[in-house]
């Protein structure tokens, strides 16, 4: 077993005649928080849509612990370990957030599609959703409509729902987009604490965020990386620089 | 919220005693049993509450828009005469009591294979393709002869001799308790099915049927366990319509009934469990009971149906739950008098259009029934100018009135509701 958790060898993905991903190679060792940066529309979010299994990919392979998964359905995926969050929010709106942590418990904890099993009977299920509450700070919204929820209480849920399956290989998709500032601190917390002996990879705007949270920065430019290493090193690189990170030392 | 429990099963059991008591208070001394019409009218009432929930199951709970709902319960009802005319002929040794068990088999069955194709998709392909399936089966009941019997159907004697209970089940009283058990019970196990992994997911499937994907979930199998439940019971439903009038032709399976399943539930409320029960109620009501009165009783569904597609898109039993935390708040004597102000043009607004309706009606089909239209005992005149425009004006002015008291009605409405600070949350 390599020590790669996720690995990408030269995938590309195209709609069309429109190329999105150029040939994008990545190793993301186990454990690491690995962010990905890029001007809009460079393909960030469309990589997380080939990882997760939303899109198919066009060319070249994914691999999951050293699984390919390229070309598997998204819930296959997920079964497999690996679990990812959306930049714009998506959860059960009309279900309570304690019901939308549960459902985001319920495979990983063996249910299948159960039609005979009571629910409210299964106590290793609520006491596990109930932490997760407590973890996310929810608690006091626990009967509330998900739907109703502030942005920032939704952000969080979105989160949880994504981590609550105890999945090995975690994808956020800007994570704190939208949020002011003690938000984003919170949670930066948040993602700090609950990433814990898992491996990270996220898609941010924030630089701050992404200098505080990643052990490793990969630029993705116009579906290609152009850089990829430790911060420090990412930081200095003048490619980076010239088509990023130049508008970060001038804020 | 134990406050709240409370009252939901005070409610269910009362609903359950009112079940069982009704046949009773329409008992006639002279002949020594109970009026034939309110008991068939109640026995419809059972079964098509069990159409309505069982469709529900579909609409309200995993957002799936059927429209060959009838399809299980057709299925149900032709194999349940069959299965009665074997138990007659002495080759299926079951009891009365437990047919039913077999209907709902068959409506399993049928669902299993054709929801296999049906939950491929989702949404709008899939509302087509429960259509086409519909039609499909419409002309296999009527093209194979030897099982769904032609035009004429297929009929049996539900006088089987077999009984748990030592019933002969040759009167509509027995029947009728049979319908209700079998309410009950697929009532409780539908119940139950909401409260279970594959109904939460049904649910969320409803809500956003991406993210089920991304919490390990295959939609598509979700739909599939859901549809082949549906079914079940559905098919149950349909068994009990067949020991009920003992034929049953290509009616029970046809569009109209998977539309009344349809009209069912949205009326009653497709978001709580109990609301498909009280659209069935309602609508077995206006059928069998406004039916006897008025021609155009089926105008009056569709109007209501479009009214509460328009205006109370949550149905009754929503227009109930939303008074919940005025209620809680116990402020529900403020909205009183704003009710009886809404309510008068109300009713003139809906006796103005009840009047159109009725003329229309007795101008064309009432004619040539030679029937005529009678109003507090006066033969009124449908070809004089004076019951149109009185009933004209009645609409538009209660129309016009309605809307402004409706306006004053909301202020009143959301000035409670804001001092309530609301919390919301729906399962």
């Amino acid at each position: 077993m390599s020590d790669a958790a996720l690995a990408l060898k030269n995938v590309g993905k195209a709609f069309g005649n429109l190329e999105i991903i150029r040939g994008v190679s990545l190793d993301i060792a186990r454990g690491e928080r690995h962010a990905i940066i890029g001007p809009n529309g460079a393909g960030k979010t469309t990589l997380f849509n080939l990882i997760s299994g939303r899109f198919r990919i066009s060319s070249g392979e994914i691999l999951l612990n050293d699984v390919r998964i390229d070309g598997l359905p998204p819930h296959k995926i997920n079964r497999m370990g690996l679990s990812r969050s959306f930049q714009i929010t998506s959860i059960f709106h009309r279900l309570s957030v304690f019901e939308n942590l549960r459902c985001a418990l319920l495979w990983s904890m063996g249910y299948r599609y159960s039609f005979w099993t009571p629910l409210w009977l299964q106590r290793e299920l609520t006491a596990r959703t109930d932490a997760m509450l407590e973890d996310l700070n929810l608690t006091p919204r626990r009967d509330t409509a998900a739907g109703l929820l502030s942005y920032a209480d939704q952000r969080a849920l979105e989160i949880g729902m994504t981590i609550a399956g105890g999945a090995s290989v975690i994808l956020l998709d800007e994570p704190t987009a939208g949020m002011s500032n003690s938000e984003t601190d919170n949670a930066v917390a948040l993602i700090r604490r609950v990433s814990k002996g898992k491996t990270l990879l996220m898609v941010e705007h924030d630089m701050k965020v992404v200098f505080d949270l990643a052990d490793v920065i990969t630029v993705l430019v116009y579906g290609q990386v152009i850089a990829s290493g430790p911060p420090h090193i990412v930081r200095a690189n003048p490619a980076v620089q010239e088509a990023y990170l130049g508008a970060l030392d001038a804020a | 919220m134990t406050a709240s429990r409370f009252w939901q099963i005070s409610i269910w059991i009362l609903v359950l005693a009112l079940a069982i008591a009704a046949p009773w208070a329409f008992y006639n001394y002279h002949t020594g049993r109970q009026s034939g019409f309110v008991i068939s009218m109640l026995s419809q009432m059972g079964m098509m509450s069990i159409l309505a929930l069982s469709y529900n199951m579909l609409l309200g709970q995993a957002g799936l828009f059927s429209l060959c709902h009838a399809t299980f319960f057709g299925i149900g009802g032709y194999a349940t005469i069959h299965f009665l005319n074997m138990a007659s002929a002495g080759s299926l040794p079951l009891p009365m009591e437990l047919i039913p068990l077999l209907s709902g088999l068959s409506g399993l069955g049928l669902a299993i294979v054709l929801g296999y194709i049906a939950t491929k998709q989702r949404a709008t392909a899939f509302a087509m393709i429960t259509l086409g399936i519909g039609e499909l089966m419409v002309t296999s009941a009527l093209m194979f002869q030897h099982f769904f019997g032609g035009e004429g159907g297929v009929n049996t004697n539900r006088m089987i001799g077999r009984s748990l209970f030592g019933l002969t089940y040759a009167q509509g009283i027995q029947v009728y308790y049979l319908i209700l058990a079998w309410t009950l019970l697929s009532a409780l196990a539908m119940f139950f099915l909401t409260m279970t992994p594959l109904g939460r997911m049904a649910n969320a499937s409803r809500d956003n049927f991406e993210r089920v994907q991304f919490v390990g979930y295959d939609p598509r199998m979700v739909r599939f366990f859901q549809f082949a439940l549906s079914g079940l019971f559905a098919g149950i439903g349909g068994g009990l319509y067949a020991i009920t009038y003992e034929i049953v032709t290509f009616d029970a399976l046809a569009a109209p009934l998977s539309a009344n399943a349809l009209l069912m539930a949205y009326i009653g409320g497709s978001a709580s469990f109990g609301g498909p029960i009280l659209g069935a109620v309602l609508i077995t009501l206006l059928q069998s009971g406004v039916s006897l009165m008025s021609n155009s009783w089926l105008v009056y569904v569709g109007v209501l149906f479009i009214s509460m597609v328009i205006f109370a898109p949550s149905g009754i039993m929503g227009l109930v739950t939303a008074h919940g935390p005025i209620v809680r708040g116990g402020q529900l004597g403020r909205l009183a008098v704003p009710y009886i102000r809404v309510l008068v043009p109300g009713i003139l607004m809906v006796a103005g259009f009840v009047g159109l309706v009725e003329l229309t009606s007795f101008l064309t089909i009432g004619a040539a029934q030679g029937k005529s239209l009678v109003l507090f005992g006066n033969k009124i005149d449908v070809h004089a100018t004076l019951p149109w425009l009185s009933a004209a004006v009645c609409l538009l002015g209660g129309g016009f009135w309605l809307r402004l008291e409706a306006r004053s009605f909301r202020r009143v409405w959301e000035g409670l509701m804001q001092g309530l600070k609301p919390q919301r949350s729906v399962a």
